[in-house]
């Protein structure tokens, strides 16, 4: 099938690509290689690692025909989150931005609670919102009133690469709501990934998982064979994954008969 | 600077020791004016120090912790127990994952500036306790912002305030006024300076600063004492509760250390652990870090001989640390030789110096000359900024400028 029809749309900007690329945990030098193995259209970048005028700005790494998703890492509360994006929007003229909140400091799960706050302002604002959450139905729904362009469920907690952990919660999120849903953190192997977008998430973000492999590169590559795989896998519909019980017969309903003759 | 200037009166007079020794006062009893928290931290961190009995470790426990995904303090006991010293290849490979898991490749950089080395205090092992007869120097605004700009020349954007403990020479308002220098040639500002109370490191943190760093050198209080014998350190529960004061005053992050080789090694590290991880249950937003200092040579120190800590050692309370908290920052001190530090970023150390001077004004090139305020220890690696940036791209790491924004 032609995939370049096959689009998403994130506040009215279309992506063909499902694959978003983080950019953190590894060398500056590997972004552009890793983004066109990837094919990634969106990559993610701290902030707070843009050091204008310092050495190595990891603003001059990323390639300029990808758009710039910038996130507010290190925001702990609605109030700093909002000021990152401001001054994320000022830095890099991007008005993408990921919403990371998080108070603790040990798994940096995000706050859903301050993360509607802070999509409530900024999608008013004017910005594209993607909201990093832990995968509520409930503050889903709230972010989507909110203003959020998409959902960004986390898989496992960030860097634990232990992929989908939450696949229940995140199902109900796709069933839910109307919004491309994003599976983001966790991630820990493409088959996960594939995995996801067979459940049909609009895309997956990964970083760790790219970041901490023997070749950079060529897992970026796998990355995105893999949800190309599940993507595809998705459209075409599923077959239905028969039990471990054969079930050839149907002992309860082989009575029934169309003529409804009595015997 | 010669080391054969100086003269530790301390060490060598008999009759101001024994003055110390009979004038000391109660070190466990807080001072007019040193604020007092509620906190049940120290007493829990002294509690599981004392309980702790590395020689009831064996290989097994050290297995069982080496292979648990989450670890406990329990894991972390074993980790730190002589039993574990067999498996130091295993616990540096297994550091070696949980850091690249959570920190990739990155290595960040920073430099430490002395502004002070005034003090007021008398511990026994440092080379600018208060009886030192060193040249002791306190930079002017100007001359802070003079040494920020060179600093900043090299592209570092994090910078390490420290200044000697002394309140009545280097104010609050004086550290304060630094750390605002600092924001206009830095991005990430910590301090190291004096335990203060919590309305003071929320003005400091006003200022620009959001890093404190507290070494609590050993969390052995009969010990802390006898080493510790006049000025306001001595105060061993204010010093321990410094870190929660500082999160009380909203600082993003707080350091631990104890000086590796002052006492029991094992229990301090141990006690420093427990300390940072109560705290970050207590203030889960805290950021974490912890420091590796373990006693070398300093300035007329060596009628001293210190509980050796040996490189085996160091790495396996490094890696400890690391598996115990993956999540924490983990800094080496240029204490330690070009050849130790390259390999401890390869396994868990994530912050490491560079272009350090542990003198008063020794960065820009004016003041160096007027040779203001004497070191308070000696470095072993002295690899200015270019050299250990390139020295970390080498070793396939990243150099890390900053990865912080003050908001």
């Amino acid at each position: 099938m032609d995939q370049k029809k096959d689009t998403f749309s994130l506040g009215g900007h279309e992506f063909t690509s499902r694959f978003i690329l983080g950019s953190g945990k590894y060398s500056l030098d590997l972004i552009r290689a890793c983004v066109e193995n990837a094919g990634a259209q969106i990559v993610t970048m701290a902030l707070r690692r843009a050091n204008e005028g310092g050495l190595a700005n990891i603003l001059d790494y990323i390639p300029e025909n990808v758009t710039l998703l910038p996130n507010t890492s290190g925001a702990r509360n609605a109030d700093e989150a909002i000021r990152i994006a401001h001054l994320s929007r000022e830095i890099s003229g991007s008005s993408f931005i990921k919403i990371e909140i998080m108070r603790d400091t040990k798994y940096l799960l995000p706050d859903n609670y301050e993360t509607v706050r802070a999509v409530d302002v900024l999608a008013k604002e004017g910005f594209v919102v993607m909201p990093y959450m832990y995968p509520d139905l409930n503050s889903a729904r709230d972010m989507r009133d909110a203003g959020a362009a998409c959902i960004m469920p986390l898989g496992a907690p960030i860097g634990t690469n232990k992929g989908l952990a939450t696949k229940e919660f995140i199902k109900i999120l796709i069933r839910e709501i109307d919004l491309p849903v994003i599976v983001d953190a966790g991630i820990g192997r493409p088959s996960q990934a594939c995995e996801a977008m067979e459940m049909g998430a609009a895309a997956v973000m990964a970083n760790t998982a790219v970041a901490t492999a023997g070749n950079i590169q060529m897992m970026a590559e796998a990355f995105k064979k893999s949800i190309e795989a599940g993507r595809l896998a998705y459209l075409s519909g599923l077959g239905r994954v028969r039990e471990d019980r054969a079930d050839a017969s149907s002992p309860l309903t082989g009575f029934l008969r169309d003529d409804e003759r009595e015997e | 600077m010669s080391e054969k200037n100086h003269v530790n009166e301390s060490i060598l007079s008999e009759s101001i020791l024994e003055d110390q020794k009979e004038n000391r006062i109660d070190h466990m009893k807080y001072l007019p004016g040193m604020e007092q928290i509620k906190s049940d931290v120290m007493d829990q961190v002294v509690a599981a120090m004392n309980g702790y009995d590395y020689t009831k470790y064996t290989g097994k426990d050290v297995r069982r912790a080496l292979a648990a995904e989450d670890r406990t303090p329990e894991d972390f006991a074993a980790l730190l127990s002589p039993a574990a010293l067999p498996y130091l290849e295993e616990m540096a490979q297994a550091a070696k994952i949980e850091t690249r898991k959570h920190f990739g490749n990155s290595v960040s950089m920073f430099t430490p500036l002395y502004i002070a080395n005034y003090c007021e205090n008398y511990c026994i092992y440092c080379g600018f306790n208060c009886h030192n007869k060193i040249h002791r120097a306190q930079l002017c605004e100007k001359e802070i912002e003079e040494e920020m700009a060179a600093i900043a020349k090299s592209g570092l954007q994090e910078i390490l305030i420290l200044t000697g403990e002394s309140r009545q020479r280097s104010t609050v308002q004086y550290i304060g006024e630094a750390c605002r220098i600092a924001r206009k040639y830095f991005r990430v500002i910590g301090v190291e300076v004096y335990p203060m109370n919590s309305d003071e490191y929320a003005y400091l943190h006003e200022c620009g600063a959001d890093y404190v760093t507290v070494f609590q050198e050993t969390y052995n209080s009969d010990k802390y004492e006898t080493l510790h014998l006049a000025g306001h350190k001595r105060i061993f529960p204010y010093r321990i509760n410094a870190q929660e004061r500082a999160l009380m005053g909203g600082m993003r992050g707080v350091g631990f250390a104890a000086l590796l080789g002052l006492d029991d090694f094992r229990k301090d590290a141990f006690a420093t652990g427990m300390h940072a991880y109560l705290l970050q249950r207590k203030y889960p937003r805290a950021e974490i870090a912890f420091s590796c200092p373990r006693l070398r040579p300093i300035i007329n120190n060596d009628r001293i001989n210190p509980m050796d800590v040996h490189e085996r050692q160091l790495l396996q309370v490094v890696c400890a640390y690391r598996l115990f908290m993956p999540f924490a920052s983990i800094t080496v001190s240029t204490r330690e030789c070009p050849r130790v530090r390259d390999n401890l970023v390869r396994i868990a150390v994530t912050k490491i110096s560079a272009g350090s001077k542990t003198g008063v004004g020794s960065h820009s090139e004016e003041i160096a000359d007027e040779d203001k305020g004497d070191e308070q220890f000696l470095i072993s690696d002295s690899r200015d900024v270019d050299e250990v940036y390139r020295d970390l791209q080498k070793l396939g790491l990243q150099p890390v400028m900053s990865d912080y924004i003050y908001v």
